[in-house]
């Protein structure tokens, strides 16, 4: 029996273990390796969106934040298109995290301009209302550049001494935000997951002055951050005598307007709220 | 009586007490960033904000907690089945004090930002090296002392030790696979989704290797220790055994569900998941029937309180897990707060459960004394438990909550709420948590006072009986 055989007792628990080790571990390889899965657009992190990526490993933010998006509604409606292998291949190590204490930012690239990650790191509440996000602005200390070149060559990710002299001058907070711009942005997703709103746009609560307040809530909550208390404009621009049509504030707010940093609130407010939001911005003027 | 049978026991008594404080400092840890969570102002950054504190919370749990006491008893458990002296008690007390070098080394390093990322596999290269080199002392010295043992037949205890050895080992070993940059930065060897398929390999089994086969080892002796009735059956604990080591090592992808690693590799994850129940409900099982006509024994001895309850939860953990490892499932609470619910009614249900009745069954024996106060121990038991079932019954209400929100969508396709209007919700439950954790803290204060006064005891004895 072998009760009464250790060594032969410890080899066979050995071979026990590895046989599911040689299926789900070692085996997986060759699928995930599979050259139809890589994407000719992932590009290498550059050296300053890698030291931002260490400094988000320092600073455990994967302790929080996932960067999976999965083929579910909840998520693909929330963060953007789902995350696939390739979009991978450069992370060492992966972070794709297990708790989603704040939100997924596999495709927070792009959502935001610089500028909102600045202020956003340095006092997150003042961007987000009740966020239990801890502040960082202690990044905006100078970046440590002793190591990147090593960290370039044990990657073997692609530099040019102008990109490692480009460090200079650089906070981590810069390294930080440049890391979170690229994720999820080798892909060109956010384009085609751009909703156009088809058909005639007629606002439904013109005039209707009894949503007002409720409005003004999500005013508060949604856009203030970037527009201001009394929409006099602050990172985004002024929002008072809106001069522009009903449905293309419309469609502005539901569907963003990247090139000029604006994250589009349809996927979260949907249309009536987003119609609400219309009717709110159109009657305030300044005095 | 241990001295006259030439067991070496001073160690064992050296990694009861070191565990004990890391063990308090994991549970302290868990207080603060719960706090964290709850008031963000509370982040003192950079040292002492949640994103560094929280891996030293898990590692002091896992390994200062966990790893130091299951070193104790194998070392006290081994010796008594193998009816011989350990191998080496030198290599012990190296390895008590190696232990303690790289526990604390985890904590500064990890305070410091030195993170691998990886969970439970977060320790920077050096320090990895070091929990190599301890694990290879601690294990040569364990096989050595079963090799050379007095008694033919090994108990089942043994062979969960056993595995436990060379488990770890082979885990440990490939996860931490890194191309080092400088003494205190690595990455990885692997990248992305390959990276996260080994991590989660080396995640689940740390559960099996680390939470669940040492735990069973020690349950399997002390049960029959402390209530003086044999394992139901032998039979059912060799079928367990060998369904359980094996089943494990295929689940590891049911923390990937949904993510981009090969639908197979998910599928098959899924269902061994759903298998474990079997090999897990047959240790349960073993406990329960162990206990036919002993019933009464939950009045009478704390001991087989700590036990049967202990059991139990893992019970009731091992059908909780399989059901979040379907895909269906997994799609509403995976990243919610119901997750760590579940973790932690197997760590401070399951595992410590058992752990503190081998410490209370241990510890007078090793000092030749009796327990300081039963009644202090059974305060200990019920503010434990009251505690964990505050904290896991929080979390999974607040993590169905925050996915059927998450989830809800408007008659116009679109989500009903923005990710914030569902994070503020969970603030009450956070608080609840927070007390949950406190009560907790407060059971190990009654129990290191309770400990600390046995062994004060046990001292005092010796001394008056030299005088």
């Amino acid at each position: 029996m072998i009760e009464k055989k250790p060594i032969i007792f410890l080899l066979l628990a050995t071979v026990t273990i590895l046989i599911g080790t040689a299926v789900t571990m070692v085996a997986p390889f060759k699928w995930i390796n599979d050259p139809k899965l890589a994407i000719a657009s992932v590009t290498p992190y550059t050296p300053l969106q890698l030291e931002g990526r260490d400094i988000y490993i320092r600073e455990g933010c994967n302790n929080c934040h996932t960067q999976t998006v999965r083929p579910l509604l909840a998520d693909t409606e929330r963060y953007g298109e789902y995350s696939k292998s390739g979009e991978f291949a450069y992370d060492q190590p992966f972070l794709w995290g297990s708790r989603r204490t704040g939100p997924d930012l596999a495709r927070i690239g792009g959502k935001y301009p610089d500028a909102w990650h600045l202020k956003h790191m340095v006092d997150p509440q003042s961007m987000v209302p009740r966020s239990n996000m801890p502040e960082y602005g202690f990044l905006r200390q100078p970046l440590d550049t002793h190591l990147t070149e090593r960290k370039m060559q044990a990657l073997k990710f692609p530099y040019s001494q102008a990109d490692l002299a480009a460090l200079t001058g650089k906070s981590e907070l810069d390294a930080l935000t440049a890391y979170l711009q690229k994720l999820g942005n080798d892909i060109p997703w956010r384009k085609a997951a751009r909703t156009e709103v088809v058909g005639e746009l007629k606002n439904p609560f013109q005039e209707n002055k009894a949503i007002l307040p409720e409005a003004k809530a999500l005013y508060q909550q949604h856009c203030a951050q970037c527009h201001g208390k009394d929409l006099e404009g602050e990172l985004g621009p002024a929002l008072l005598d809106l001069d522009k049509p009903d449905a293309e504030v419309f469609g502005t707010i539901y569907s963003g307007s990247p090139d000029a940093g604006m994250p589009g609130f349809g996927d979260s407010l949907g249309k009536e709220r987003t119609w609400k939001l219309v009717t709110f911005l159109k009657s305030q003027h300044r005095r | 009586m241990n001295e006259q049978e030439g067991y070496a026991d001073e160690v064992v008594k050296g990694f009861i007490i070191w565990s004990m404080v890391w063990g308090l400092v994991a549970v302290l840890l868990g207080v603060v960033i719960s706090l964290q969570l709850a008031f963000p102002q509370l982040n003192v950054p950079p040292y002492f904000s949640y994103g560094r504190l929280r891996p030293i919370h898990t590692n002091a749990g896992i390994f200062g907690w966990g790893i130091g006491s299951f070193m104790a008893f194998f070392i006290y458990i081994t010796q008594r089945l193998a009816k011989t002296r350990l191998w080496s008690p030198g290599l012990a007390r190296v390895q008590l004090w190696l232990f303690n070098v790289v526990i604390a080394l985890a904590a500064v390093t990890l305070l410091l930002g030195m993170n691998r990322s990886k969970e439970y596999a977060e320790l920077e290269w050096p320090v990895a090296l070091l929990i190599v080199v301890l694990w290879v002392i601690f294990a040569v010295n364990i096989v050595m002392t079963i090799v050379k043992r007095r008694e033919e037949q090994m108990y089942i205890s043994l062979w969960y030790i056993l595995a436990t050895l060379v488990g770890v080992a082979v885990l440990y070993l490939v996860n931490n696979a890194a191309i080092p940059v400088s003494f205190t930065k690595s990455y990885s060897a692997f990248a992305g989704a390959n990276d996260a398929n080994v991590q989660w390999w080396y995640g689940h089994n740390a559960v099996a290797m680390v939470l669940t086969t040492p735990p069973l080892a020690i349950f399997y002796y002390f049960l029959p220790k402390s209530t003086g009735v044999p394992i139901y059956s032998h039979r059912m604990g060799v079928i367990a055994f060998w369904s359980l080591i094996f089943m494990y090592l295929w689940t590891g992808a049911h923390h990937l569900l949904w993510a981009p690693v090969p639908d197979w590799v998910q599928t098959l994850a899924m269902a061994f998941s759903i298998m474990l129940i079997a090999p897990s409900w047959a240790a349960v099982f073993n406990g329960y029937f162990s206990m036919n006509g002993q019933w009464h024994q939950m009045r009478e001895n704390y001991l087989a309180k700590f036990l049967i309850f202990g059991i139990t939860f893992y019970g009731l953990q091992t059908l909780q897990g399989p059901s979040q490892a379907v895909r269906t499932f997994s799609a509403f609470i995976h990243f919610t707060d119901w997750v760590p619910g579940h973790v932690h009614m197997g760590t401070l249900g399951w595992v410590s459960l058992v752990l503190f009745a081998a410490i209370y069954y241990t510890i007078p024996k090793l000092y030749h004394t009796d327990l300081y106060s039963i009644p202090l121990a059974n305060l200990h038991f019920w503010l434990a438990v009251a505690g964990q079932l505050i904290f896991s019954i929080s979390m999974w209400i607040a993590g169905v909550q925050q996915a059927t929100m998450l989830n809800a969508t408007n008659p116009d396709g679109s989500l009903h709420y923005s990710f914030m209007e569902t994070l503020i919700e969970l603030y009450p439950y956070w608080h609840v948590r927070v007390l949950g954790g406190i009560i907790y803290f407060a059971s190990l204060l009654v129990f290191i006072y309770n400990i600390a006064r046995t062994i004060a005891g046990g001292k005092a004895d010796a001394l008056a009986q030299k005088a």
